[in-house]
């Protein structure tokens, strides 16, 4: 009977203490919710952004696997389909498969200027073996309809064409009118980006697939192929098989083989996902660490402040494990509630990144997943920090006697600090001495708080950085670099002579030609396949920019190497490389390093046009021209041009901006965005926190104050002055993080395609201060409101 | 007797600086109220020092509450001079405090922050005629200890730099809520002198609240409190010394 009774006892004592747990959380609902807050967007970011990237990556393995994505490309001029069998027979082949692919111009309804396509080849009666295609709508090509076309979503999507459509082509000279069966996708071009261009334009380049008996005859190429690849075994060394390639298909006109770490459209897809790897991994944990560490401050304060209560439960008979539990379930709640909203919050993010990134990047069965790994990680982390502020405080709180804890406490002792002893002091009034002092005489937990504020303003560093990045790139790419009005491609060398019929062409005022050439460069064991990009000597279209902006004049000798390419080479400048010419004659001949730019697209080699020819051997060739046009006579220029069978494709810089800032709009500002709102809360959670535990530490002396005639001002400031401070303290200390973090995030984001110039302006500085300081006057304006209504009378009566 | 003027110890005319009529206040706790006054009419006049006498629970800190303008009644008027405090805005009582009224608390209240001197200053910054923070330490004895922040002080020097504190802007009254309750008989007796000796030295109109009976004689009056109400008012003709008394 008695055990019975003690039993509900004990149920009852664990019910009220509970009761308590809920009646105090509802107190303090104002904290509790803000840390939550702040666990919730670390765990926010965990699942969105990492989340986000292993669908990604998920996605990615799946589509590749299921359209027997190859791992070894090469192009050549021409072999005979008999070569495949001696291709399979290389050491470490697993499959080979070939086919003809060439560039051709469309003639688009509504486009003056021409439009190119990737004309690809495929097996009529059977799927290709290796790089399928996944049709999206409409059929895959018949053999006995020689017309018959299948073209690429993103192409059909911008110009409006579906099976059933027309489009008109020009083959080899020839004009053509061919039908649209199907709308299809390849691993090989997710990414298309026309020649010339660095961007895709997909209204103005799509891939058309051809049935190979129609396709092979139209370029002279029935019973041969100009495009190789392989699959390799597994284990199979890459770069073997890359070298037996390359010498068998020397005597074919072999442009060199690349793995498929070099293929253009999955170099893109991988860059893409690289940096969504780096900003997946640094943004949720520079988030996750900042709400740790903001739990960790601010239970640790908030259990401070609850000594009484303490030692009361204690006065009670409860164990200091039960206090300690009960303190440590109040730090459990807001976990857990940041936890839930984390999750479902992350979820529904994740869902929306993932539809963005379904726009942009062509995966197949792109599905937000959440691993439950992830979500056990970022929990664990986020309970351990709980755990790491509470027991710290719980500890020191259970460890007095509950007598003495009953006591008030002492008054604090003060001294003047260092910078009253400097003589500033002087100048201060008795209110700023009291603002003063209490940042003084914990310099730690000040610290503390200004380090967690300086958290949000680095954040939103890193987030703006990025914009004056790219910003500070298009300046340099559009407005330095390519100068010219319209870049004309041929589709094949045509004689430098050539320029002298396009200076006669109306409206064109300025021509400066260039030349792309296919190379292999190696210096000792290691070698890059690239293209040496031959320009004028005194070009003012086309010129080599740094990523200062500097422009560095071409050396009339020698060669100058983007500084990525430099280093994958081991050249510095002076350094003598083997160039092994792709085309033309093929010869090998050596080339001095004259210099290396620090540029920030692709990965080039930079020659005088003349000093070009003299390396390959082969004179007065060009590949295509820059032009200044009148802009009036832009639209008929582009009409003659589009006459002309040599030319492949005109891109025009301002169009390419175009594209450039519509996919800059979608990236950078939505996850500039996401991330203000993310910084915004931290800010919130440590200004508003430490505001509220500095009321609830000192709400006796404002009072006091309150009650000796001081206006509800006047003590709002000498509170809220002291997280003025901390947030002063924290911009500078913000400002240094930010540029840190955005040095490893620039670092962390250099691509092979893309290199981010490490620019912060002096507006991101102010923005990220501006916005840190607007959340540090919201927080303190909800807490001036509790400040109002301060109880005077009490103050007069107790001590705590 | 209770209104109007009244003919001080030194056979002077003297003018009511605070007048309260008919002062009731009811606190409702959710759905009970209960009557911490009830019908007080009370006024202290120009250097006079009043002890308000009383159990707690008896509604002494209510009225002192009131009277400083900490707290308004439920019903009834309360007059500081020409000025009816019972009606003013949020803001005229903080003018009130500011300008007129001195307080001492039990437990000093001090901020922890600011030493002595700084302490007073935080008082004479905000006030219109001031005495100097120095002269008022001086005035409580504390002359050496301006320097020191509360943590070194004993808790009697606490109470008296509290007190230097609440007369340097020369308030023109001084309301002190238990102000002996938490220090022994010894250093007790020494704030109550120099409560004494301001009232004496400044004219500033005092009421002292305690449970202490003893203390009641060295006040001019003594107004004793139970239940919300007023039960005795006794007019010393002679104000005791602080050293005669026991307690």
């Amino acid at each position: 009977m008695v055990a019975r009774a003690n039993h509900w006892l004990r149920l009852f004592r664990v019910r009220a203490l509970h009761l308590k747990l809920l009646r105090e959380c509802w107190h303090l609902k104002g904290q509790i919710l803000s840390i939550a807050l702040v666990v919730a967007t670390g765990i926010m970011t965990v699942i969105t952004m990492r989340g986000s990237y292993e669908s990604l990556i998920e996605a990615q393995q799946r589509y590749y696997n299921s359209m027997r994505f190859a791992d070894v490309w090469s192009s050549l001029r021409r072999a005979p389909e008999s070569l495949r069998e001696r291709i399979q027979a290389i050491p470490g082949v697993a499959l080979a498969d070939t086919r003809v692919s060439f560039l051709a111009t469309l003639d688009l309804e509504g486009l003056d200027a021409p439009a190119q396509g990737r004309f690809v080849s495929l097996p009529e009666t059977s799927r290709p073996i290796l790089n399928d295609i996944l049709i999206v709508r409409g059929r895959y090509v018949d053999s006995s309809a020689p017309d018959e076309v299948i073209i690429s979503e993103k192409f059909a999507n911008a110009r409006g064409l579906n099976p059933g459509d027309q489009i008109r082509v020009i083959i080899n000279g020839r004009a053509r009118s061919l039908d649209i069966v199907g709308v299809a996708i390849s691993p090989e071009h997710s990414y298309s980006v026309p020649p010339g261009s660095l961007l895709p334009e997909d209204d103005r380049y799509g891939v058309l697939w051809m049935g190979v008996r129609a396709l092979g005859p139209a370029y002279d190429m029935d019973g041969a192929f100009n495009e190789v690849f392989v699959k390799l075994s597994p284990g199979t060394n890459e770069r073997a098989v890359i070298a037996s390639l390359n010498d068998l298909l020397e005597p074919y006109g072999g442009y060199g083989a690349y793995a498929r770490r070099d293929q253009p459209s999955h170099m893109m897809l991988q860059g893409e996902l690289d940096q969504n790897k780096v900003m997946g991994t640094a943004i949720p944990a520079v988030f996750l660490g900042v709400a740790v560490f903001l739990l960790h401050l601010v239970l640790g304060r908030l259990i401070t402040t609850q000594r009484g209560e303490i030692a009361v439960l204690k006065a009670f008979g409860y164990t200091d494990a039960e206090v300690g539990r009960h303190f440590l379930m109040f730090a459990m709640l807001a976990v857990l509630l940041g936890a839930v909203v984390g999750t479902i919050g992350g979820m529904a993010l994740g869902r929306g990144y993932i539809d963005i990134y379904r726009q942009y990047f062509d995966l197949p069965n792109l599905q937000y997943r959440l691993s439950p790994g992830l979500l056990v990680v970022a929990l664990l982390v986020s309970v351990a920090g709980a755990f790491s502020g509470a027991m710290g405080a719980v500890r020191k709180a259970v460890r007095l006697p509950p007598a003495e804890a009953m006591r008030p406490e002492p008054p604090a002792r003060f001294t003047p600090g260092i910078i009253e002893r400097l003589g500033v002091g002087r100048f201060l009034s008795a209110s700023g001495r009291m603002i003063l002092r209490n940042v003084e005489r914990k310099p730690l937990q000040a610290f503390f708080s200004s380090l967690g504020v300086a958290f949000s303003v680095a954040i939103l560093i890193i987030g703006l950085f990025m914009y004056d990045g790219v910003m500070q790139l298009i300046d340099l790419q559009f407005r330095k670099i390519q100068r010219e009005d319209i870049t004309v491609s041929f589709l094949q060398n045509v004689p430098a002579s050539t320029r002298f019929e396009l200076e006669r062409m109306a409206g064109v005022t300025r021509v400066e030609t260039y030349r792309g050439a296919p190379v292999r460069l190696r210096n000792a064991h290691w070698h890059r396949e690239t293209a040496i990009q031959g320009l004028e000597e005194d070009g003012v279209l086309r010129r080599l920019v740094t990523v200062e902006g500097t422009v560095q004049p071409i050396p009339a000798q020698g060669m100058v190497l983007s500084r990525v390419l430099a280093d994958r080479l081991h050249v510095e400048v002076g350094d003598w490389l083997t160039a092994e010419m792709l085309e033309g004659k093929r010869q090998s001949a050596q080339v001095q390093v004259a210099g290396i730019v620090e540029d920030f697209l692709g990965v080039t080699a930079y020659m005088n046009l003349a000093a070009l020819d003299r390396l390959s051997g082969e004179y007065a060739v060009i590949s295509g021209a820059y032009l200044s046009v009148l802009e009036s006579q832009r639209s008929a220029l582009y009409r003659n041009l589009k006459r002309v069978p040599a030319v492949a494709g005109v891109a025009s810089p301002a169009s390419m901006l175009q594209s450039f800032e519509r996919e800059l709009a979608r990236n950078i500002f939505i996850s500039v965005g996401f991330l203000v709102g993310f910084a915004g809360v931290i800010a919130v959670g440590v200004i508003y926190n430490g505001a509220r535990i500095a009321l609830s530490e000192r709400g006796r002396e404002l009072a006091s104050l309150r009650v000796m005639g001081f206006h509800r001002r006047e003590v709002a400031t000498l509170l809220l002055g002291e997280q003025g401070i901390i947030t002063l303290l924290a911009i500078p200390l913000g400002w240094v993080i930010g540029y840190g973090l955005a040095y490893f995030m620039v670092m962390g984001l250099q691509t092979d395609t893309f290199r981010i110039p490490f620019v912060i302006s002096m507006r991101t500085y102010g923005v990220a201060a501006l916005i840190t300081i607007l959340a540090a006057a919201i927080s303190a304006m909800v807490v001036r409101r509790r400040l109002d209504s301060l109880d005077l009378i009490s103050v007069l009566k107790t001590r705590e | 007797m209770n209104d109007g003027q009244r003919i001080n110890r030194d056979g002077m005319a003297s003018k009511p600086v605070l007048c309260a009529t008919g002062l009731s206040k009811v606190y409702e706790m959710g759905e009970v109220s209960v009557q911490a006054l009830n019908n007080i009419d009370i006024t202290l006049h120009e250097r006079e020092l009043l002890v308000l006498l009383g159990a707690s629970g008896s509604g002494k800190s209510t009225l002192l509450n009131i009277l400083g303008g900490l707290d308004v009644a439920s019903s009834g008027t309360l007059f500081y001079g020409d000025q009816e405090l019972s009606g003013a805005s949020q803001s005229e009582l903080t003018y009130y405090r500011r300008e007129h009224v001195g307080f001492v608390f039990q437990f000093y209240n001090l901020i922890s922050s600011l030493t002595a001197r700084e302490n007073v200053s935080l008082v004479t910054d905000i006030a219109s005629s001031p005495m100097r923070p120095e002269d008022a330490l001086a005035l409580v004895g504390l002359e050496s200890r301006m320097d020191h922040f509360p943590a070194q002080l004993s808790g009697g020097e606490q109470q008296r730099v509290a007190i230097a504190r609440a007369i340097a802007k020369r308030p023109h009254v001084l309301l002190c809520d238990e102000p002996t309750g938490a220090l022994d008989v010894g250093t007790g007796r020494l704030v109550l002198s120099v409560l004494d000796r301001v009232n004496r030295e400044t004219g500033t109109t005092m009421a002292i609240i305690t449970h202490n009976a003893a203390i009641g004689r060295i006040g001019d009056t003594v107004v004793r409190m139970s239940s919300g109400e007023i039960v005795e008012r006794q007019h010393n003709a002679h104000r005791e010394d602080v050293d005669q008394i026991e307690w």
